[in-house]
């Protein structure tokens, strides 16, 4: 693949990726989030058309214009959340979308017969192929995966961070089968964020920064940590940050104090605190507990164990309601599905958790609600400028000014802030933030989770370090740097 | 390479939305009488009376038949203002037609009839709300899903009222409940009145209270709801506390028009309920809908059945009728939102 480009409205995606593959290697793709892995596979899956560069296969131009033409060549994805129908069987789930039929009947012996023959050639005949998949674990069903993309006969296989979802062993297992696929001559492509996974698998490497390639074919085995970090790093594009105040003479007042709480298989033993006026940021891969920890902190999850007291009082566990109620608001991960009534307008969206100081009696005062609306729509610089507006028709950054603006409105004591830029334009971006310094600065602790280590460096004031659902490092956002962060983040070693 | 190549779905619309936005001065008032579906159904209403006064010259449009048609509407009235309620709020309540029954069979058993008027209409509200209780924490708690919690709720209460009554119709000697059938207040039955006031009194706590936007937000995303503070188990309980409240006043009603209790009153109710908050444009998914065209729901649907009995054909007939016009109100209303997104 030669100079792909793909644009987006107001932003481009992909500016000019290169990526060649050869038979029998495996080729991983590596780089930060936002740097345009997913796009880019996309566009390889025949998901997304390319605005722009060409896609030779075998030495001929070709198009994949549709996910199926891209299977029809022989170039199979296996995405991060796996697309298989957890109500069908293993073999069912194999030929799906090519199904083996005559006269529109599906013969299911053959099909059970090929499915065993591909389980067999990756080593996993134990797995029943009338199993239903749904009872599969993770690294089960991705062996399926894995059998689908062989059963189109693919020469070229994409993953996308499949040990994300496994345990060592079954990481471990996953390499012995891309070995056997790799000695039949399959390419895979091999896309993950654990660096030492790539030494340990990787022919080539590939880094991907910003939506163009940087680094092209290094050699996997015998590149540094250091090295694929310093060209990872260094955005082009610096997001205006604002100062932070000078640090703060004398103990604040501790507003969070999280106390070993864990919840099985997501996080374990973390314990920090948050004081009212300072910006606290949890550093993380995708899959490292983030979210969780952060719905757990807000009431929404339940902990098996340890507590979280706020303003000085101990939460019950899982009392939602009465952490908002007392002054906690989260803008969550999923702005869409989570935070925002879509339907409704500005107004209702942000004075949703708030709507008893708009009622007498429980009735509703509407003009003083908009009047109230309409006000923070001009304080955060809202467009459109009308609170009647409904979110719908908002774009990303101005939905998060609503959601932002619901817990401002509130009045909350404490924001947990989840991705807050996640589909935010970079105008709107560096208004989240000074409204986000702003908040800080009027005395409210702040709880921030960003998958993009240098958001988190340049809002926070202290950052966290989670890694695989533990706290590996704690100090003052001025004392880490870019490249250190993703060094803790991804590799481990440097506790 | 043009930015156009992929617009995503959110800008196409904002473009709209602002195109839209330059013809503003119209709005206010007028864009809110254009409500439009309600418009059609207003249209759909007018349309079936002028039918009627065509066909029936006679019968139709007297002020009797006119009465009677509003009689008729006003039990399955008021558990429709509880199914608007429930349906907003995301969910479905197929029992309030046996809850009706089983309400008014054990508001006239004897034990409860000699303890007086007040007894009967005590029991009817008290065996509504109760059950309707149970539905609602058998949903927010035992995480059943709606259909399946209240057509359990449905069978049990038909079975539990057959035993009560022993399958026999109870004859109800409540005097003052007989005569809010018989009396007229303003040319009306009281139990008219008792409609129109449980309509009105559910558009206020629908549009103007705290407790109706609260069914709106959740209905319309229940995960954002619970995630900005909403106690959403405690909402979805009185959502369907609602609802029997309503099947226990329709129960009072319906045992005043036939005055009796039995088991099979308000039999099939929950169906033509549902049917009417369709029509009226509520979403079944929830989170959208207006009382306005849930109750001209229940006056189309109605005044179709009196036209058709007025004209001699079959309750067969007036079934098909019913179904047909609960296809083309659901295409209307797609495309309806289709023009509006």
């Amino acid at each position: 693949m030669l100079g792909i480009v793909k644009d987006f409205p107001g932003v481009r995606a992909l500016d000019g990726v290169d990526l060649e593959v050869r038979a029998g290697e495996v080729h991983c793709l590596v780089g930060q989030n936002g740097a345009g892995k997913s796009t880019f596979i996309k566009v390889l899956a025949g998901a997304h058309q390319p605005d722009a560069g060409s896609i030779r296969w075998n030495g001929e131009e070709v198009r994949f214009s549709s996910p199926l033409a891209a299977l029809r060549h022989g170039v199979a994805t296996i995405y991060q959340e796996l697309d298989l129908v957890d109500g069908l069987s293993v073999a069912e789930n194999i030929y799906l979308g090519h199904e083996v039929s005559a006269g529109g009947f599906t013969r299911r012996g053959t099909v059970r017969d090929y499915a065993e023959a591909l389980l067999a050639r990756l080593g996993h005949s134990e797995i029943p192929t009338t199993r239903e998949v749904g009872r599969l674990s993770a690294a089960g069903k991705q062996i399926v995966s894995i059998a689908r993309a062989l059963s189109y006969d693919a020469q070229v296989i994409v993953m996308d961070e499949p040990s994300a979802v496994l345990a060592h062993d079954e990481v471990t297992n996953l390499f012995r089968v891309i070995r056997d696929l790799t000695d039949d001559g399959v390419a895979v492509v091999y896309i993950s964020h654990r660096l030492d996974e790539v030494r340990q698998i990787g022919d080539r490497v590939t880094v991907l920064k910003d939506g163009h390639t940087v680094a092209t074919a290094l050699p996997a085995r015998t590149v540094t940590t250091r090295e694929i970090v310093t060209l990872m790093t260094g955005r082009d594009i610096e997001f205006p940050f604002p100062p932070r105040p000078q640090a703060a003479s004398g103990a604040r007042t501790e507003v969070l104090r999280v106390d070993g709480l864990s919840r099985h298989g997501e996080f374990e033993n973390v314990s920090f605190s948050v004081a009212a006026g300072e910006i606290v940021g949890i550093a993380g891969l995708v899959g490292s507990g983030r979210s969780e920890l952060l719905e757990t902190v807000y009431g929404a999850r339940r902990p098996s164990a340890g507590s979280v007291s706020f303003l000085g009082k101990r939460l019950r566990a899982g009392a939602l309601p009465h952490a908002v109620a007392t002054g906690m608001g989260l803008a969550p991960e999923e702005r869409k599905s989570q935070a925002l009534f879509m339907r409704e307008s500005i107004a209702t969206n942000m004075t949703a958790a708030s709507l008893s100081r708009y009622s007498r009696f429980s009735f509703l005062n509407r003009r003083r609600e908009l009047a109230d609306a309409n006000k923070l729509v001009r304080s955060l610089d809202l467009r459109p400028n009308d609170a009647r507006r409904r979110v719908v028709t908002l774009s990303g950054g101005n939905q998060q000014k609503v959601v932002v603006g619901r817990w401002l409105m509130h009045g909350c004591r404490l924001l947990l802030l989840d991705e807050p830029t996640r589909g935010v334009d970079v105008g709107a971006r560096a208004e989240l933030y000074a409204i986000v310094r702003q908040l800080a600065d009027s005395g409210v602790a702040v709880l921030l989770v960003s998958s993009e280590v240098p958001e988190v460096l340049g809002l926070a004031d202290r950052v966290l370090v989670l890694r695989d659902g533990r706290i590996v490092h704690e100090s003052p956002a001025q004392e880490l740097d870019e490249s250190g962060v993703l060094d803790l983040v991804m590799e481990g070693s440097a506790v | 390479m043009t930015e156009q190549s992929f617009p995503p779905v959110e800008e196409q619309e904002r473009v709209e939305e602002q195109a839209a936005n330059t013809a503003q001065p119209r709005t206010g008032a007028w864009s809110r009488i254009g409500e439009v579906r309600n418009l059609g159904l207003v249209g759909v209403l007018i349309v079936l009376i002028t039918i009627g006064g065509i066909s029936q010259p006679d019968s139709f449009l007297t002020r009797n038949n006119l009465v009677t048609v509003l009689t008729q509407a006003s039990a399955i009235g008021v558990i429709t203002v509880g199914m608007t309620f429930v349906i907003i709020g995301g969910g479905i309540d197929l029992s309030v037609g046996s809850l009706m029954g089983l309400a008014s069979v054990w508001a006239t058993t004897q034990a409860t009839q000699s303890m007086g008027t007040w007894a009967v209409i005590g029991v009817a509200l008290l065996v509504g709300v109760g059950f309707g209780t149970i539905n609602g924490v058998l949903i927010a708690y035992g995480g059943l899903v709606p259909f399946i919690a209240t057509l359990a709720m449905l069978a049990t209460a038909v079975g539990l009222a057959q035993k009560i009554s022993n399958k026999q119709t109870q004859i109800l000697n409540s005097a003052a409940i007989n005569k809010l059938a018989t009396n007229k207040i303003f040319g009306v039955p009281p139990l008219v009145w008792m409609f129109a006031g449980v309509a009105i009194v559910g558009w206020v706590v629908l549009n103007r209270t705290t407790y109706g936007r609260r069914t709106l937000a959740l209905g319309g995303n229940p995960e954002a709801a619970r995630l900005a503070g909403l106690n959403t188990r405690l909402h979805t309980v009185s959502l369907y506390a609602l609802s029997g409240l309503c099947a226990g006043i329709s129960a009072i009603m319906i045992a005043s028009q036939t005055t009796s209790g039995s088991s099979t009153n308000g039999d099939g109710y929950e169906l033509d309920a549902i049917a009417a908050v369709i029509i009226g444009g509520t979403l079944l998914a929830g989170g959208a809908g207006t009382l306005v065209g849930s109750v001209l729901g229940v006056l189309v649907f109605t005044t179709i059945s009196n036209l058709l009995i007025q004209n001699n054909l079959q309750t067969e007939v007036q079934n098909i009728v019913t179904g047909v016009i609960i296809v083309l109100a659901v295409l209307l209303q797609r495309r309806s939102k289709e023009v509006r997104s």
